[in-house]
């Protein structure tokens, strides 16, 4: 399979580069994934960018596993469109304190993607020009995609979580 | 200037910058968006997007509905055109549980996102033409975005909000009257579409309009994430049913047109060739159906695609399935998934994290309209307020997908 010495190729780059620091590496579906810390995301994302030619960001999300030390996951997607290459950095940070290096001064299409998921699980990019709140009102007061809060009013009886999958 | 408290100008006619609110209910943002402009003249100096008036909160609705009830959902992400987001979803899904798909289903499928991407590009092109005050073109080239609701109508009975397809196919063979509806479509939309063009490509007041308005290099485009017609437009060949081909695009030829400066003008260009390049898809499509064998609508997986009711009422098994699909009981692979198709304005990426729940654990929509927004405000500073508004049509935004 040429994705996956491809795949091999860039895994071997970034031990030689960041060695203990690309942890957890895996091909799921043949989509390299290693998962990182936030001391050096952002040396990860310029050196995937400048060096290893992964130009483009396609994404920035967040998961949430409540309960774990480091609970937030933030899920960077970038694409090689030379190559036609594909690669998932994960960084796990902490619940109480979910703070992390913002990408705007590497991508700048960075800061939407950045706001959309602080608006959503609170993760707070440090650095970030315009950190608000960008699909709730500014009020909401919560993070609404954390696992804590439920879909539908806590108060009604007729239809809880536990009988719709969660 | 603080973005989180815009500067608002009182009435004094002397005072130098107007305070304009473009939005959220505006006639020309074509959607529920607001944009709040300093402007100097007609000269814009500044703007703040404000977005997320139609935020409905899918990604948290998702984590609570089985794979099959999500498919709704994603219909009302581009309404334009829905049968991409649905299919989208469905691929999404299949890759998750390694399902291969016939190919008779796939060229089905691929007929079906073409025709969407033609309704979207309608939808964008001839508005652009509405808002340089060409009427014409817009009532003229929307009519064939009826006919082709009229095919979705009678694949799926649906119009806007499609649901179209099922995980796993169809949920029905395309019947006679469909496929003479695309036939007759493939007929006459390329003389209509060669009438528009005669309209509004080489027109004088067109161009003036539009050529060398709101230019974006390359460099800007991928520096902003753009994908779609907009960053072809720039000059990046970037498609993704070319560089990461889904439900057998590999077997058609198409050619992925680009522009040069990524102006209005040139994703005018862009778009109307796309639509020339769909119809040439479809066109082979249904030449290469005739060799496939008749009557195949779905992949044979039970465990995951949803049985036909006369059989859940007369057969245990198929009884069984159905219970287990509709309760999200499936046997899905606990792990993530990412899949991206090429939808009307550009990668729509489906990120799915599924731990062995009824429901997935966590699904992210990339969704192109929220992505390529976010350029608007900065790219409008010092343009005029009129080449403004034609820069937002140029730019397809569509609601729903921009809020989610």
């Amino acid at each position: 399979m040429e994705e996956t010495t491809l795949n091999n190729d860039i895994h071997v780059k970034l031990t030689e580069k960041f060695g203990e620091k690309v942890t957890a590496v895996s091909e799921p579906y043949g989509l390299l994934t290693f998962v990182t810390y936030k001391d050096v995301i952002i040396n990860v994302l310029s050196h995937l960018k400048e060096e290893l030619k992964f130009n483009f960001l396609t994404d920035i999300t967040a998961v949430h596993y409540p309960g774990k030390e480091h609970g937030i996951a933030v899920v960077y997607h970038l694409h090689n469109m030379v190559e036609k290459q594909r690669i998932r950095i994960k960084v796990f940070i902490s619940e109480q304190n979910p703070t992390i290096p913002t990408a705007t001064n590497v991508w700048k299409g960075a800061n939407w993607m950045e706001r959309e998921t602080y608006d959503l699980f609170g993760v707070k990019f440090e650095g970030h020009p315009d950190l608000r709140r960008i699909l709730n009102m500014d009020d909401l007061g919560v993070h609404p995609m954390l696992k804590q809060y439920p879909l539908e009013d806590p108060n009604r009886v007729d239809k809880k979580d536990e009988f719709f999958g969660r | 200037m603080n973005h989180n408290h815009p500067v608002f100008t009182d009435n004094d006619p002397q005072s130098e910058l107007v305070t304009l609110n473009l939005g959220p209910t505006h006639p020309a943002t074509h959607g529920v968006f607001q944009n709040v402009l300093q402007l100097d003249g007609e000269r814009i100096v500044s703007g703040v997007s404000t977005i997320g008036y139609i935020h409905r909160a899918f990604e948290k609705i998702a984590e609570h509905r089985p794979f099959y009830q999500i498919t709704p959902l994603t219909d009302r992400l581009n309404y334009c055109s829905s049968p991409i987001n649905n299919m989208g979803w469905h691929m999404t899904v299949e890759k998750l549980l390694n399902i291969q798909m016939p190919k008779r289903v796939d060229y089905l499928r691929v007929i079906i996102m073409e025709l969407s991407r033609i309704a979207d590009h309608i939808i964008c092109n001839t508005i652009i033409g509405q808002d340089t005050g060409a009427t014409t073109t817009f009532l003229y080239l929307f009519q064939f975005r009826e006919h082709i609701y009229e095919i979705f109508e009678e694949v799926c009975g649906a119009r806007l909000t499609t649901n179209i397809g099922r995980i796993g196919g169809f949920e029905r063979d395309f019947n006679d009257i469909a496929f003479a509806k695309i036939d007759k479509f493939l007929k006459e939309f390329p003389k209509a579409l060669k009438e528009f063009e005669n309209l509004l490509s080489r027109n004088r007041i067109f161009i003036d309009r539009t050529a060398g308005v709101a230019e974006v290099t390359k460099e800007t485009a991928l520096e902003y994430s753009w994908t779609g017609p907009l960053l072809r437009a720039t000059g990046v060949d970037y498609d993704v049913r070319v560089s990461d081909p889904y439900s057998s695009y590999q077997d058609f030829d198409f050619e992925v047109p680009v522009g040069t400066s990524g102006d209005i003008y040139d994703r005018y260009l862009v778009r109307n060739e796309e639509m020339w390049q769909s119809v040439r898809i479809i066109e082979q499509a249904i030449v290469k159906l005739k060799t496939e064998p008749k009557g195949i609508f779905h992949a044979d997986v039970p465990e995951f695609y949803l049985p036909p009711k006369q059989e859940v009422y007369n057969n245990m098994e198929a009884l069984i399935y159905h219970f287990k699909i509709v309760m999200g009981e499936i046997d899905a692979p606990k792990a993530e998934v990412y899949h991206a198709v090429e939808g009307g304005n550009g990668e729509l990426g489906f990120y799915l994290i599924n731990d062995g729940g009824r429901t997935p654990y966590r699904l992210h929509f990339r969704r192109p309209s929220f992505i390529n927004y976010q350029m608007f405000a900065p790219m409008s500073e010092g343009m005029l307020l009129s080449d403004a508004i034609i820069n937002m049509s140029s730019m397809n935004i569509i609601a729903g997908e921009l809020d989610a």
